[in-house]
């Protein structure tokens, strides 16, 4: 139980993170932080007390079957880093060329859009 | 083998076709882009009226495997997405000759008609979710496509909010899978309802039911998840706006959450956390409908105004949905939460058409004299006449007015909530639909009528390649509230049959 | 994009091939030990990210040209859908109809086997362009950024 209020917790914080801090690039080291959070969370849900790790090899016998964790959220948090990773390289690039138009990493000068 | 996979496989191909066949011609990009639209426009136009299908990816068979669904729901999204997205690449041929780097907004675009495609003929949760951000992560390029300052910015606020809403939906996915053990909807949907049906949920569900309504809430701009609404939607180029507000907020925010919470959660009657949800579609419409309304009404801008006014219809259908929803979460009497779901899908796809035309008409207006500000111009209608006229379709079209589709879906929207029994909300849509004809007259005083001055002067119509998609979509504006007895028998009855039997949903994917 | 010094040129002249072996071998392992075409893929586009770093851009290009990359990536992406499309000859997208083969050999688990060499060959080239294009902004000089941080 105590992990997954570990999990909500570091969520918050990149949460926190992304609202209260001023500079771009922490900003979007925060949203990293939530994906994370989201991740370990995933794997978590898997977890079996005393589990292999779930790969069949020469050596497996059917009464190991039983204690393999469960597989499928390690499916989706292999595809979710796959995805963080291509948002990061998005995210990154258009920081990069704000940086260019603006000069400053600063939110409150660039957001200039309002009404 | 049927076409169900189709859709999501043909658009994939062009994307990445797109681009190694650019690095050497670059102009049969577009060509590509066009066939490609137009196959999966005739494709989604042909399913009308079929059966529900299912597609067994890999030979596993569901629940093992990854399912793909088509029912009547599914048809009623293709329909809207294709058609459009064929409409706006035509568009795109004249209008995106001011950019560079156009083979890579082709392929972008087709991506990102694959992601919405794939979200809705999805039948299981993981795989809707990795089309979600397929089609989200393509539109944040798209957004930032010409890089200016404002539009990178815009760009940027959009990309934050709806990575932190993919993060929630990820979360609620994960949590669903905790509590049921199975990532398929309609099996998901059946363990649902014989452990917990018509008591209370489980905690974990109630909070995955949050998240999922906070993430989609995102990607269907409702308040208080609008703000990266009003920026992006105005920076974007105008096919792409137009695809934004006509499809894209529709397939990935508001098919995603009808989905998810008509036939994962279920509405069974007398369950108090399905009423639960309910009201928060409901409070969340009614929140949209009222601040959109105010806040539209002093914009000069007006790709902003459109955009304001996109949160606003939104509301609308959500309310139609989620009248229907408490309805049946209450107990009430199917019909009448049939008549709500009615009006609710009906309202989507009247939106689809008039919005995209009327961002496309925005598109058209830039082209011609350079500006999109309000004060500026005037007297367009000496000058543009076609773009004059189907603009003045679509303003009026989504005003209300009599004999217009969006007078019907407004109508059947709000008869069905004061028959619910909440006539204060019916008051408010009610006050709020004539304050959106108020803002749309302000358009049609300021720029369409008037005599000639300002950049206005220098304009001309716009060319066939332009104006041609403007005009199909004014006869659909027209067409739709006219012809519904023809029209809607074959697309929007089963799409309603099919969110009110959830039953059905279960039998066609599992057997 | 000047390069670095001559200490690190050194070590990646002789590190660079190693690291592009170990990361074929993980990707053509991938359906017997953890990893497969993504975790391979980065590993490889990380030796030429690596080449980038030490030595400049032009060595980078001269090795791997960017319209090489990009051919690479475009590619890569179709094999896989032609992959899944060659099931539908079973009735199914991404029907395995290859030979499935002995179990726990090289040559075994039918499709797995092109579907991971094609996901490596567009994830490398695809995060080696990402690289390229974020190296392509030119850098303001470090003392100019430190001042704007401090006022």
């Amino acid at each position: 139980m105590t992990v997954y209020f570990l999990c909500a917790v570091l969520l918050t914080m990149g949460l926190y993170c992304l609202v209260a801090k001023k500079n771009i690039v922490k900003k979007i080291i925060g949203v990293v932080i939530m994906e994370y959070a989201v991740n370990l969370y995933l794997i978590i849900i898997g977890y079996k007390k005393g589990g292999l790790a779930p790969i069949i090899e020469k050596t497996t016998t059917p009464a190991m079957l039983e204690r393999f964790v469960d597989p499928l959220p390690q499916a989706l948090v292999l595809t979710s880093i796959v995805i963080g990773l291509g948002v990061l390289a998005l995210m990154v690039s258009m920081v990069i060329r704000l940086y260019e138009k603006h000069g400053t990493f600063d939110m409150s000068q660039i957001s200039k859009l309002r009404g | 083998m049927n076409q169900v996979p189709l859709y999501v496989a043909i658009p994939l191909g062009a994307a990445f076709l797109i681009p190694l066949v650019g690095i050497w011609w670059k102009k049969v990009g577009e060509t590509l882009a066009v066939l490609t639209t137009l196959v999966l426009a005739a494709m989604a136009i042909s399913a009308i009226g079929s059966p529900g299908v299912v597609h067994h990816m890999g030979g596993w068979t569901a629940p093992l495997g990854i399912a793909l669904v088509s029912d009547g729901l599914t048809v009623l999204l293709l329909i809207a997405v294709n058609v459009i997205a064929f409409l706006c690449i035509l568009f795109s041929l004249k209008y995106m000759t001011a950019y560079t780097g156009l083979v890579k907004y082709y392929s972008l675009f087709m991506l990102m008609v694959a992601g919405m495609n794939g979200v809705v003929v999805s039948g299981d949760l993981f795989n809707l979710f990795v089309f979600l951000e397929i089609a989200s992560v393509a539109s944040y390029a798209l957004v930032a496509f010409g890089v200016e300052a404002d539009e990178l910015e815009a760009g940027f606020k959009y990309m934050i909010l709806g990575t932190v809403a993919s993060t929630m939906i990820l979360f609620a996915v994960g949590t669903v899978y905790a509590v049921t053990g199975t990532l398929n909807m309609a099996d998901a949907s059946r363990e649902i309802a014989t452990r917990f049906g018509g008591g209370e949920m489980n905690p974990a569900l109630l909070l995955a039911a949050a998240f999922f309504l906070m993430g989609f809430g995102l990607k269907a701009a409702l308040v208080p998840f609008h703000a990266w609404l009003p920026d992006a939607h105005p920076s974007a180029p105008a096919p792409i706006s137009a695809m934004l507000s006509g499809v894209v907020i529709k397939s990935l925010g508001v098919y995603a959450m009808c989905r998810v919470m008509f036939h994962v959660f279920g509405f069974a009657s007398a369950s108090p956390s399905s009423v639960i949800i309910a009201n928060g579609m409901i409070a969340f419409s009614v929140l949209s409908i009222v601040l959109s309304g105010l806040l539209a009404i002093g914009q000069w801008d007006f790709k902003r105004l459109l955009a304001y006014s996109s949160i606003g219809q939104i509301g609308y259908v959500t309310l139609g949905l989620g009248v229907g929803a408490r309805v049946l979460a209450t107990g009430g009497t199917r019909t009448l939460a049939a008549l709500a779901i009615l009006g609710g899908l009906f309202h989507l796809i009247n939106h689809a058409a008039f919005k995209s035309l009327l961002f496309l008409s925005s598109g058209a207006i830039q082209h011609a004299t350079g500006t999109r500000d309000m004060k500026m111009l005037s007297g367009l209608r000496q000058r543009m006449p076609i773009t004059a006229a189907t603009t003045n379709f679509a303003a009026l079209s989504i005003s209300g007015v009599p004999p217009f589709s969006g007078f019907w879906s407004k109508l059947v929207i709000i008869v069905a909530t004061i028959q619910a029994g909440h006539p204060a909300i019916a008051a408010v849509a009610i006050a709020m639909a004539f304050i959106t004809l108020a803002y749309y007259v302000k358009v049609q005083r300021e720029m369409i009528f008037g005599p000639v001055r300002g950049p206005a002067e220098a304009a001309r119509e716009v060319s066939a390649v332009m104006y041609v998609p403007l005009i199909i979509l004014a006869i659909v504006c027209v067409g739709f509230g006219l012809l519904y007895p023809v029209f809607g028998n074959q697309i929007l009855e089963p799409a309603r049959d099919a969110l009110l039997n959830g039953a059905e949903y279960v039998k066609l994917v599992l057997g | 994009m000047k390069g670095m010094t001559l200490i690190v040129r050194t070590i990646t002249d002789f590190v660079v091939a190693f690291i592009v072996v170990f990361g074929a071998y993980i990707v053509l392992y991938g359906h017997l030990t953890p990893g497969g075409g993504f975790a391979g893929g980065v590993i490889i586009a990380c030796a030429f990210i690596l080449l980038m770093l030490a030595h400049g851009k032009e060595a980078a290009f001269a090795r791997l040209p960017e319209k090489a990359a990009h051919i690479f990536d475009s590619a890569g992406a179709l094999a896989f859908l032609i992959i899944g499309w060659i099931g539908l000859s079973g009735g199914f997208f991404f029907l395995n109809v290859f030979g499935r083969g002995e179990q726990f050999r090289l040559l075994s688990s039918g499709m797995i086997f092109p579907l991971n060499i094609a996901i490596a060959f567009k994830v490398g080239a695809s995060l080696f362009l990402v690289f390229a294009a974020l190296a392509m902004f030119r850098r303001r000089s470090f003392r100019a950024m430190i001042e704007e941080e401090l006022s």
